[in-house]
């Protein structure tokens, strides 16, 4: 059981900082979600933990001991990496072995820890078979099981399922999650795919050019953004530039009041925020351009009579064309101006139809 | 010629896999390569058998084994044999041991000048090899070593060292250095990873390069003879003094049948080592 401490670290390629100065808490048990886009530091941030790269600045803490200067192999973390890395010059019981070999524990106990760990991602029968001979799916597995096996006291994942495809990366996240649940390990993992990250966290950390944009739960990250980056980067968000005049917005559509200095604003809405309905709006005309059926939903792509474009998501049961003339309201609105939250407008209440 | 023989073989399982239909214009190379590499080798082997043969007969008049028997009475034969045998063995064996974790070094660390150390490596086959050689020969006069088994490992040793450190420096950058990385997780010191993961990894590659420098070694004439004379007569250097000594095609014949067996059990292990594509696969070739 264990906990993670990172203390203003900062890290820097060829004189480039990459992390400034980052501070993050994970407790024991919590499975944290880094999160960003492409070179936000991500696996930067891993790596630290992992013992790969040394940061230039602050301390890693594990159980409060400072293992910064501490090197890989000494240090009590496992990692799992994208490319599954497993030695393809070994059995399947032997890449999960190797460590357990290493700390020079009894064959007998190496090979019952070996068929646990192989029975706990569901390959109890592939000990034998050579890396190459499974898919990729189970290759991910095996890569998971060698990291577990050695009981580290930090699971590390950099993108483990990202070359995987859509269902098995479902499947698999829950697997992982059901084990992480069991054994309570506490566990960084880094992805860029945001579904992944609100599937598994228990928290998710948005990082963006090697800073910490937001940390909160899935749930706060997706209904309570505080950032314009974080509201647009995590599920879809629509974005409608207006003023804010006397407390009240500009916008034909969404009049929303709020208390804000006036000035330019950005009004967010989360496509299921917006109920669809047959009719005129009274300030501006809006048309549906696309329709896309989901099964589970519709999504319609809607043309504002200012060129803007909405994304509203309604039940399967809406009958609605192409071309038709469409009435929006939204029921949550979010207000930023230069990336920062100003307010946070409920306009009406009533149930959301969610799906 | 050896190196193209071995560089044939270990090419040719990869060019089948992927090329199923017939090439017209491959077909060709391969006849034409065929005729230029294989007929001289037959006519030599054909010579090694033959007792009598005079020049408009398409085989020989007369086979026979004369010269066989000839040859292998000859006590030297044999001692050059196994000398030339333990020289190349003791000298790979010394370059692998040199070469390997310089070429791990140069593929993975850096340091500085790391550069000009490689290059000065490549440097020592960019002079004229003679030159080297007769200089180095100066130098092994006065350390006492011309003439002597160890003066000729040294030597040959020089000649190996490209080949040990190129080819394993892009063996070695080839290894996914996650797997390194993965054995560093798992609690290895670095010389255990080199040892259990790179090392392996890289291992079709390197036994490449090796079975490369043994066979090099072992037709090496050159450093054998100008160091190693008169005391030290290595199996290639005998074989010239009896060409020089006289001129009977099948003397010649039957020691070039000879020189062949080393290299042609090399090539055979390597295309089992490196041609069956499990093994192939295993090492993610
Ligand atoms: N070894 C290195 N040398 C130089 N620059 C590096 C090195 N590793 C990372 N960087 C730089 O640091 C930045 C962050 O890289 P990092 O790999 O942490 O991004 P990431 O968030 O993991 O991105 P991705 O989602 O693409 O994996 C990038 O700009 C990258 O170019
Ligand atoms: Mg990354």
């Amino acid at each position: 059981m264990a906990q993670l401490t990172l203390k203003n670290l900062g890290k820097s390629f060829d004189g480039t900082d990459v992390i400034a100065d980052l501070s993050l808490d994970v407790a024991d048990g919590e499975l944290v979600c880094l999160l960003g886009p492409s070179g936000s530091g991500k696996s930067t941030v891993l790596r630290m933990v992992g013992g790969f790269e040394t940061p230039e600045r602050g301390a890693i803490l594990i159980d409060g001991e400072d293992v910064t200067e501490v090197p890989p192999e000494k240090r009590p973390t496992g990692m799992v990496f994208q490319s599954h890395a497993l030695w393809s010059h070994m059995t399947v019981a032997d890449n999960v072995a190797f460590g357990l070999k290493l700390r020079r524990l009894p064959k007998a106990e190496i090979r019952r820890k070996v068929t646990e760990a192989l029975d706990l991602v569901g390959l109890g029968d592939f000990g034998n078979r050579r890396v190459w001979q499974l898919s990729g799916g189970q290759q991910q597995r095996v890569a998971i099981a060698r990291a577990l096996v050695l009981e580290p006291k930090i699971l590390l994942l950099d993108e483990p399922f990202a070359s995987l495809d859509q269902h098995l990366r479902e499947r698999l996240r829950e697997e992982l999650r059901d084990i992480q649940r069991r054994l309570g390990i506490t566990t960084l993992f880094v992805t860029h795919g945001q579904d992944e990250a609100l599937a598994l966290a228990d928290r998710i950390v948005v990082l963006r050019g090697g800073e910490i944009e937001q940390a909160a739960s899935p749930d706060r990250m997706y209904r309570a953004p505080e950032t314009r980056f974080v509201a647009g980067f995590i599920g879809s968000m629509n974005f409608l530039a207006c003023d804010m005049r006397g407390g009240r917005a500009d916008h034909p559509l969404f009049p929303v009041a709020a208390v804000v200095p006036d000035g330019p604003v950005e009004l967010a809405i989360r496509p299921e925020a917006l109920t669809v309905s047959p009719g005129r709006s009274a300030g501006m005309s809006a048309r549906v351009h696309r329709k896309t059926d989901y099964g589970t939903h519709l999504l319609l792509d809607i043309v504002l009579e200012d060129g803007a474009r909405v994304k509203a998501m309604c039940p399967p049961s809406g009958a609605f064309e192409a071309g038709q003339e469409v009435r929006l309201t939204a029921s949550q609105v979010a207000l930023f101006r230069d990336e920062v939250k100003l307010a946070e407008v409920r306009t009406e209440a009533r149930e959301v139809a969610h799906v | 010629m050896t190196i193209a023989e071995t560089s044939l073989a270990t090419a040719n399982p990869v060019a089948s896999r992927k090329t199923r239909r017939p090439d017209w214009i491959g077909g060709l190379l391969a006849v034409l390569l065929g005729i230029v590499v294989v007929v001289p080798l037959i006519v030599v082997a054909i010579w090694a058998f033959a007792e009598v043969w005079r020049y408009p007969s398409l085989l020989p008049q007369e086979w026979g084994l004369r010269f066989w028997t000839a040859t292998l009475s000859r006590p030297d034969v044999w001692t050059a044999m196994s000398l030339s045998i333990r020289l190349s063995l003791v000298v790979t064996a010394l370059s692998a041991l040199i070469c390997l974790p310089a070429a791990y070094a140069f593929a993975r660390m850096d340091f500085p000048a790391k550069n000009v150390l490689f290059l000065s490596f490549l440097a020592s086959h960019a002079f004229p090899k003679f030159g080297l050689l007769v200089a180095i020969a100066g130098i092994f006069l006065n350390l006492g070593l011309i003439s002597t088994f160890w003066g000729v490992v040294l030597i040959q040793l020089v000649g190996t060292l490209m080949m040990m450190i190129w080819i394993p420096v892009a063996a070695f950058q080839n290894v996914d250095r996650a797997m390194e990385e993965a054995a560093r997780d798992a609690g290895a010191g670095p010389i255990r990873v080199f040892w259990s993961v790179s090392l392996p990894q890289a291992a079709p590659t390197i036994f490449a390069a090796v079975l490369l420098s043994f066979v090099g070694t072992f037709y090496e004439t050159e450093g054998a003879w100008l160091i190693g004379a008169p005391e030290i007569r290595t199996m290639p250097v005998l074989m010239i003094t009896y060409i020089n000594n006289q001129i009977v095609v099948q003397y010649g014949a039957v020691l070039s049948v000879l020189l062949w067996i080393p290299s042609f059990v090399a090539l055979m292990f390597t295309r089992r080592l490196v041609g069956s594509s499990s093994f192939a696969k295993g090492f993610g070739v």
